[in-house]
């Protein structure tokens, strides 16, 4: 086993630390999330470590737990998008022919408006919940995961194993689940770390935008929105969800970019 | 002219797990090449003769590096010039023959102004006088319109004519030694025995001094001087050509001078287990017929070799035979039932009886999948084994193909390419298959590799009684197992019949080419072939 560099330390131990406050966050948070205990946007003190909101919660609390329903959200829908992309690309690449054309177009069709602008049509009219969210989310990115896996499993579909297994019977599920998963995966992963935070930023910037998480429940997307106009007054209050937004971002990028750069240089990893 | 003394080059390497450690390519190499000689080395792959054809012109590929020994050419140890003194050197006194002339030329420009690019970026000669020596040069090495060649691109003459092409440049600038590194590796017998005869005529009259690196004896033989037998970056036997094939010291040198005398006899008539009639085929959206007409026979447990040069047909017929790519007319006749053409209709049987074995086992096994794996699926998918039974005939198979015990939870990656073939064919030899394709199995391994695994498919044949039809451009491999030969033409079987009949004159035209084109193992092959050639068309 090689050294774990440095920089992907860093980025296991701020991810492993995001996950956990997650998971935990009911133990974890000083406070309650939507108890008004001081007053309005006061500093940060030993009371309240973040200062209080735009109405007098704890900040740190509110960051908390806004952070388990971000990374539930957008872990869900990238999980959506892995699932269904990575199954749908396979299958493009190994049949071929029209089923290919078929998916591909579709694909392109969704891929030639901006997601954003889908998303916020579609949930303008669809009432807002946490299922529609995720659904909704995974479906959009899962464009992006059918491209990419339909990419890598087009190069795997015409290796000679491939080739073999076809000769000797075996059916598409057979072919796609332990002949290309397998020998895909290590893009896929890599590629699972940097969709998990576009679908954060999403999830965030559909709050911000109030077609995302519905009050009383918050995410920091959703944060920075009600603490924005604090910006003005020199309140630090709508740049902690921000900064969290950006830590969780670059810790997990870190440790994409490792996942990447160790199965890219690594010798018959996908037997080229 | 060229004198190596001593020489031990190193690279480091960056194993998956460990620490970087340096190995040693080359250990303790000396040779001596004069005016007018050429100097072949010859060993298996990793045997370093590249590594010092390339420290000739004291170029380390990829942090290869020169650690010890002299590199003297005319006298001057090349080790200590300098980047500037190395360009001055590099296509002036020392230039270059590459193994696949298509990847070494540009494909954006005319021949002519790669060929004589160094003469003029080192002030050799001016244009017109390079253009000229160049145009002798194609004259001399049998180019087809030596006056025009030069204005055509690579992708408009052949691989033979682009291989002729570099030798060319190589030549321009009146270098003092040419490296060939495998020159004519890559191509086809009857085009292999073209470039070998303009080469050493070319050698021969510009007076050079040559370094031939190869892995083929037979071809060495021909066009060099003295022999360098290289195993594992070691000198093994250095002589002249006449010592090395006729009266080889070491174990090593007898065993490649010898290798493919496997004694084959022929097997009598028996009935036919593969029989395909009147077989055309073309690719989707091509009109173009790549089999024409194709009718063979295979009796069952025998060995029906497929000969033919690249684009002949024969791996298109596999693909006919599998079911991969179905033809637009004929049928094929498998252990007495009609074969549907497409593989999605044919049944779990037909399936099972009918197995492949690839040229490349690296890309014929999942990376991802263990030996136990790979070999155990078609007992689980044809025979529904599982669990202890799985791995008990999986062992029983790996002890067939000869590899033991300690094998089976290996990956691809940790096997050698000899054990990677091997591990094919004990996946083919799983379904109890009645015969298998053998699509050029033994065209990527080292000769005396590849010797082990047709003794070991001839011992297979034997106990399992199982056909193969062997697809090969290699008449050795030919001779030593076949009991029928289809000789294979621009999609048409030109001949075919008995390895006795096919091999006993009189032969057709093409036939005959074929044959006397590979190269044998004895000095002056080459010459006689020209001479009788050369007699045979002043004949007509």
């Amino acid at each position: 086993m090689r050294r774990i560099p440095l920089s992907a330390l860093i980025g296991l131990f701020f991810t492993g630390l995001f996950l956990f406050t997650a998971l935990f966050a009911q133990w974890i948070a000083p406070y309650p999330l939507d108890a008004v205990l001081g007053g309005v946007w006061e500093p940060p003190s030993a009371q309240f470590w973040l200062g209080t909101d735009t109405i007098g919660r704890d900040i740190l609390s509110r960051l908390i737990y806004g952070g388990q329903i971000t990374i539930f959200v957008a872990l869900l829908s990238s999980l959506l998008a892995f699932g269904l992309g990575s199954f749908l690309g396979f299958l493009a690449a190994v049949r071929g022919g029209w089923v290919d054309q078929l998916l591909s177009r579709l694909v392109d069709l969704m891929m030639a408006i901006p997601s954003l602008i889908v998303a916020l049509v579609v949930l303008s009219v669809l009432p807002i919940s946490l299922p529609v969210l995720i659904l909704v989310m995974g479906l959009l990115d899962a464009t992006r995961v059918f491209r990419l896996s339909r990419a890598v499993a087009m190069d795997i579909a015409v290796m000679d194993y491939v080739e073999a297994a076809k000769l000797r019977g075996e059916g598409q599920i057979w072919v796609i689940f332990r002949e290309i998963l397998p020998n895909a995966l290590s893009p896929l992963v890599a590629e699972f770390g940097l969709r998990f935070i576009f679908a954060v930023l999403f999830i965030s910037t559909l709050s911000f935008l109030g077609l995302g998480i519905q009050p009383p429940l918050s995410d920091w997307g959703g944060m920075v929105k009600e603490n924005k106009d604090g910006l003005v007054y020199g309140k630090s209050a709508a740049l902690m969800p921000a900064l969290a937004i950006a830590a969780l971002a670059i810790s997990v990028n870190l440790v994409a970019d490792w996942i990447l750069s160790r199965t890219s240089s690594l010798k018959g990893g996908r037997g080229a | 002219m060229l004198e190596i003394k001593n020489l031990r080059i190193e690279a480091t390497s960056y194993p998956p797990d460990g620490l970087p450690r340096d190995v040693v390519l080359v250990d303790d190499v000396s040779v001596s090449v004069a005016k007018g000689r050429v100097l072949g080395l010859i060993g298996e792959s990793g045997a370093g003769k590249s590594t010092i054809g390339l420290s000739a012109m004291a170029y380390g590929r990829g942090g290869v590096r020169l650690t010890g020994g002299q590199v003297l050419l005319n006298g001057r140890d090349i080790r200590g010039l300098g980047p500037a003194g190395l360009r001055a050197l590099r296509g002036r006194e020392v230039t270059y023959v590459a193994q696949s002339a298509a990847a070494a030329f540009n494909p954006a420009q005319r021949l002519m102004e790669q060929v004589i690019e160094t003469s003029l970026t080192h002030g050799l000669m001016g244009r017109a006088e390079a253009e000229a020596r160049a145009v002798a040069l194609f004259r001399k090495l049998g180019l087809p319109n030596p006056e025009t060649f030069g204005d055509r691109y690579p992708h408009q003459v052949s691989g033979g004519q682009l291989q002729r092409a570099m030798t060319a440049m190589a030549l321009c600038p009146k270098p003092d030694l040419v490296i060939f590194d495998e020159p004519t590796t890559a191509l086809d017998v009857t085009t292999q025995i073209d470039v070998l005869a303009a080469i050493k005529d070319a050698i021969h009259d510009t007076g050079v001094a040559a370094l031939y690196i190869t892995h083929d004896l037979a071809v060495v033989a021909q066009v060099a001087d003295d022999i360098l037998v290289l195993r594992h970056g070691k000198k093994v036997e250095y002589g002249t050509v006449a010592e090395i094939i006729t009266a080889p010291k070491e174990a090593y040198t007898q065993a490649l001078v010898s290798v493919r005398s496997i004694d084959h006899v022929e097997k009598g008539a028996a009935p036919s287990v593969l029989s395909v009639q009147q077989i055309t085929a073309r690719y989707r959206g091509t009109s173009f017929d790549v089999l024409k007409n194709v009718t063979i026979d295979l009796p069952a447990g025998q060995t029906l070799a497929v000969v033919g040069e690249s684009g002949s047909g024969k791996s298109t017929l596999a693909r006919v035979i599998t079911g991969l790519l179905p033809p637009a007319r004929g049928k094929i006749v498998f252990g007495g039932r009609t074969l549907s053409p497409d593989l999605p209709s044919r049944s779990k049987d037909d399936l099972r009886e009918l197995q492949m074995i690839y040229q490349m086992a690296d890309v014929a096994m999942n990376p991802r999948q263990t030996v136990g794996t790979i070999i155990g699926r078609p007992l689980e998918f044809y025979f529904g084994l599982r669990g202890e039974a799985k791995r008990k005939r999986v062992q029983e198979l790996l002890d067939q193909i000869e590899m033991g015990k300690g094998y089976i939870d290996r990956y691809p990656a940790e096997l050698s390419g000899g054990q990677k073939q091997r591990v094919c064919i004990a996946r083919a030899l799983a379904a109890k298959p009645k015969l298998i394709i053998c699509d050029e199995v033994t065209s990527a391994l080292d000769p005396l590799v590849a010797d082990g695994i047709l003794k070991l498919l001839l011992n297979l044949q034997a106990q399992e009684h199982v056909a193969y039809l062997f697809i090969t451009h290699d008449l050795a491999t030919v001779k030593a197992i076949a009991d029928r030969i289809a000789v294979m033409y621009r999609g048409e079987v030109v001949r075919y019949g008995t390895k006795t009949d096919v091999l006993t004159p009189p032969f057709d035209d093409y036939t005959d080419l074929l044959l006397s084109s590979v190269p044998e193992m004895e000095l002056g092959w080459l010459e006689n072939v020209l001479a009788h050639r050369k007699m045979a068309s002043a004949g007509n």
